[in-house]
């Protein structure tokens, strides 16, 4: 019925290949990251067995929907059964899924916990929005310093090529030790902000006038980027969050070196860690 | 007006219907179904403001960088659009047809309260006039979200006091709209109608009704509060007061969440008087299906921090609130397996209103199962306040609450109207609709779970693919309601004389009158076996 059309193929793969040409970094990602922490990974976890969860369940349903749809049609001469109740169908369709409910509640409540613990942090760092940058307040170390947005306006306008890490590059980066577990406090200073890099599995609300208290724990050295979550204002969009995780021995002299910079007057000063 | 006319006896009801081009017939209309067309054109209207305010925010976001609008005019676009499309479009769209169809549905003359349902549809013009001007003012709308999250929101400029004011007026409306659903529900049954065999169209407006009359006043005090927190001096949701933020944000979503199910509680009363009709067989389980709705509203009230699941709640609370936000999934479970189950073994035919109805419980259900997802509070952790929560809400809000409306109006049109539709623009309408929606808010899943936020004008680039492609939909969607005007439009002119049963299959009372009804639904009260 359908006769394929050699035009419309071709400008198909036309529009397609320009799809795939115009960005940068043309990934098509589908899914949540599993991240970098071990909440990252119960959060991927959950998020995978509720979904698998609903589409068993879909299938089922709309399964028997298209069963129905295509059978029970009246140009098929489908003449209408006059059934309109059933007690025991009721209460199995009731209890089945309070029961699928309960064990997903199970797993859920576990990582719940889990993600409360903030008990033993080595380390905290305290994270403050301001419309519109981050500051990170080092509390052991007695040092702080503001991390904003390095992607050049004229990449935004349109007047330069946009780079790789357009929108998600910082001037100063939050360097943080790995294998080591950090408290993370989030607080703003005007509006309510939040904190989130997927990575770590979580982000969390910065409330003005109150703080929050979370943990992670990186293992894998490296770079990890993230955005406010909550409108902001004007800049919401411009606010990036760049995490980066480097071996013990490098934090111990990124921090003796911002101490240094710190000292000398200029307390902003990036470091080179690598 | 028009009803000291009336002629007891007299059945021809064009003798004492007004004039449709007399501008007093609709200024101090007192009759049901002219307020009906009122609301249900007035919700029309809106649909396609708040679609045009949609379609600036898609078009600014077709490609990384800035290109069409400021980011400031950019956030409010989207705090209008919800604003626009929540108490502008559709919670009016529903007052339409529960002026239209309760007194139909119920065997009654009109509704009970005549000059308050006149009143309560004409202050919705003002409201939104006040509501959109504000776009026009020095230092623009109200660019804070429609959820109007303090401290943000107090940063607002000379709209504010203006957003304030439309909003309680807003509130007002429903509110008079509510009383009078429940004041003829419960008052002007025709004899024989007992509750438990009134259609759940007037079941599920009667429960919406309450949660109305519920919430919307809690709206209003918190809205109040912020307007004091601006203008004097008081610390409600000030820290630096004495007050707390996310205290808005606890009474806000008290009133939010039940809101959400107002918007939805009636679509799920016309997909039952719509599933049975076309697939000729009564509705499978009517009593479980009022049961739920009722346990939907019940649960309603005490799930609403699941919107604030990472403001950081006491573990307690985020396990108090994730298992009841989970409980949700098992009315609205017995609700879809209860229209399938109505589906099977029936005898069914597609016209337009039995394809929206199918789409609905087809594409209603995966909103549902993305709320079942975000449910789940330490994965929520990771979707809240991204596009994976836009898409959410949007297959609820779109395929779900506005494709109810528009399988309402291509049922009942041939009844409203005596004119039978265009059953192949209809169809054409359908196609384009459901394609369209698909294209725009499937693609948001992926683009949310790979890390992209709502509520922001431009993004990084690995967000491109999916952020083009949802635009495409954003587009063949919104043109793609031009035809359903059309053919609204076309149907009120002209058309087949449509019979008084119209569909094969329908039952009701509503199927007893003429095509279309008289002016004073039932001046003798019908009687109901």
């Amino acid at each position: 019925m359908v006769s394929f059309s050699p035009r419309l193929g071709a400008a198909g793969m036309g529009v397609g290949a320009w799809l795939m040409s115009v960005p940068a970094l043309a990934d098509w990602q589908l899914n949540m990251p599993e991240g970098v922490t071990s909440l990252s990974q119960k959060a991927y976890d959950l998020h995978m067995l509720i979904f698998w969860i609903c589409v068993v369940i879909g299938v089922v349903v709309f399964g028997v929907m298209f069963y129905s749809i295509y059978h029970h049609r009246k140009d098929k001469g489908a003449v209408a059964a006059q059934f309109h109740e059933s007690t025991v169908l009721e209460f199995v369709w009731t209890l089945i899924p309070l029961l699928i409910l309960v064990g997903m509640a199970i797993p859920a409540t576990r990582t719940l916990v889990a993600m409360e613990d903030h008990a033993d942090a080595e380390l905290t760092i305290k994270a403050t929005g301001y419309q519109w940058r981050w500051k990170y307040d080092y509390l052991d170390h007695d040092f702080s310093f503001f991390s904003t947005m390095s992607t050049p306006w004229e990449q935004i306008n349109n007047a330069m090529e946009k780079g790789e890490d357009y929108l998600l590059e910082v001037d100063n980066h939050m360097v943080v030790p790995v294998d080591t577990k950090l408290r993370i406090l989030t607080t703003a200073a005007d509006v309510i902000h939040s904190w989130w890099v997927p990575d770590l599995g979580w982000k969390r609300d910065a409330i003005p006038g109150f703080i929050n208290e979370n943990w992670t724990l990186i293992e894998e050295p490296g770079i990890y980027r993230g955005q406010c979550a909550e409108l902001c204002g004007r800049g919401h969009g411009f606010m990036p969050i760049v995490v980066e995780a480097v071996s013990q021995e490098n934090y111990r002299a990124w921090v003796a070196n911002m101490k240094a910079a710190q000292m000398a007057g200029n307390p902003t000063a990036t470091v080179a860690t690598r | 007006m028009s009803t000291d006319t009336a002629v007891h006896g007299d059945h021809d009801h064009h003798d004492h219907t007004p004039s449709p081009y007399s501008l007093t017939r609709w200024l101090f209309t007192t009759n049901h179904k002219d307020i009906g067309t009122l609301y249900l054109l007035w919700s029309l209207a809106m649909f396609f403001i708040g679609g045009a305010m949609a379609l600036v925010i898609r078009a600014e976001l077709w490609q990384p960088g800035l290109q069409i609008v400021d980011p400031y005019f950019f956030n409010q676009m989207t705090t209008n659009h919800a604003l626009v499309m929540i108490f502008g479009a559709v919670m009016p769209a529903w007052t339409g047809f529960a002026n239209w169809m309760v007194p139909m549905m119920i065997g009654a003359p009109d509704m009970a309260l005549p000059r308050l349902n006149n009143w309560s549809f004409w202050i919705l013009p003002f409201a939104f006039a006040m509501l959109l001007s504000t776009l026009f003012m020095p230092g623009g709308g109200p660019a804070g979200g429609w959820t109007m999250y303090p401290p943000l929101m107090l940063q607002t400029g000379m709209a504010f006091p203006f957003v304030i004011f439309a909003i309680h007026f807003m509130g007002l409306s429903s509110i008079m709209g509510a009383i009078n659903v429940i004041a003829t529900i419960l008052n002007m049954r025709a004899p024989g109608m007992t509750l438990m065999k009134m259609p759940l169209f007037v079941w599920t407006w009667l429960i919406t009704a309450f949660l109305l009359i519920a919430v919307m006043p809690v709206l209003a005090g918190a809205v109040t509060m912020l307007l004091t927190d601006k203008y004097f001096g008081t610390s409600f949701f000030n820290a630096a007061g004495g007050g707390d933020p996310v205290m808005f944000q606890h009474i806000f979503w008290f009133f939010g969440h039940p809101e959400v199910y107002i918007l939805i509680l009636p679509a799920f009363g016309i997909i039952s008087s719509i599933i049975p009709t076309f697939a000729r067989k009564p509705l499978f389980g009517y009593s479980s299906m009022v049961y739920a709705t009722a346990s939907i509203a019940f649960l309603s009230f005490i799930v609403w921090a699941h919107h604030m699941f990472t403001v950081g709640m006491p573990l307690a609370g985020e396990l108090f609130f994730m298992y009841s936000t989970m409980l949700i999934a098992v009315p609205t479970g017995v609700k879809v397996f209860n229209w399938v189950s109505t589906m099977w073994k029936g005898a069914m035919t597609f016209e337009t209103p039995m394809l929206f109805a199918l789409a609905f419980v087809i594409l209603f259900t995966i909103g549902g199962f993305s709320g079942l997802m975000l449910a789940i509070a330490p994965a929520d952790f990771q979707y809240h306040d991204t596009y994976f929560v836009v898409a959410h809400f949007h297959y609820v809000l779109v395929p779900g609450a506005v494709f109810a409306i528009m399988a309402g109006v291509y049922y009942w049109l041939p009844k409203w109207t005596g004119h039978m539709y265009d059953e192949k623009l209809g169809k054409l309408h359908f196609w384009l609709s459901v394609i369209g929606v698909n294209v725009l808010f499937f693609p948001q899943h992926f683009l949310g779970l790979a890390g992209m936020p709502r509520r922001i004008p431009d993004y990084a680039l690995q967000f491109t693919e999916f952020n083009m492609i949802s635009t495409v939909g954003a587009f063949v969607f919104g043109f793609s309601q031009l035809l359903f005007a059309y053919v609204v439009i076309k149907t009120m002119i002209s058309g087949q004389q449509a019979t008084d049963q119209v569909w094969e299959g329908a039952e009701g009372l509503e199927w007893t009158l003429s095509s279309p009804p008289p002016y004073h639904s039932f001046e003798t009260a019908p009687d109901v076996k």
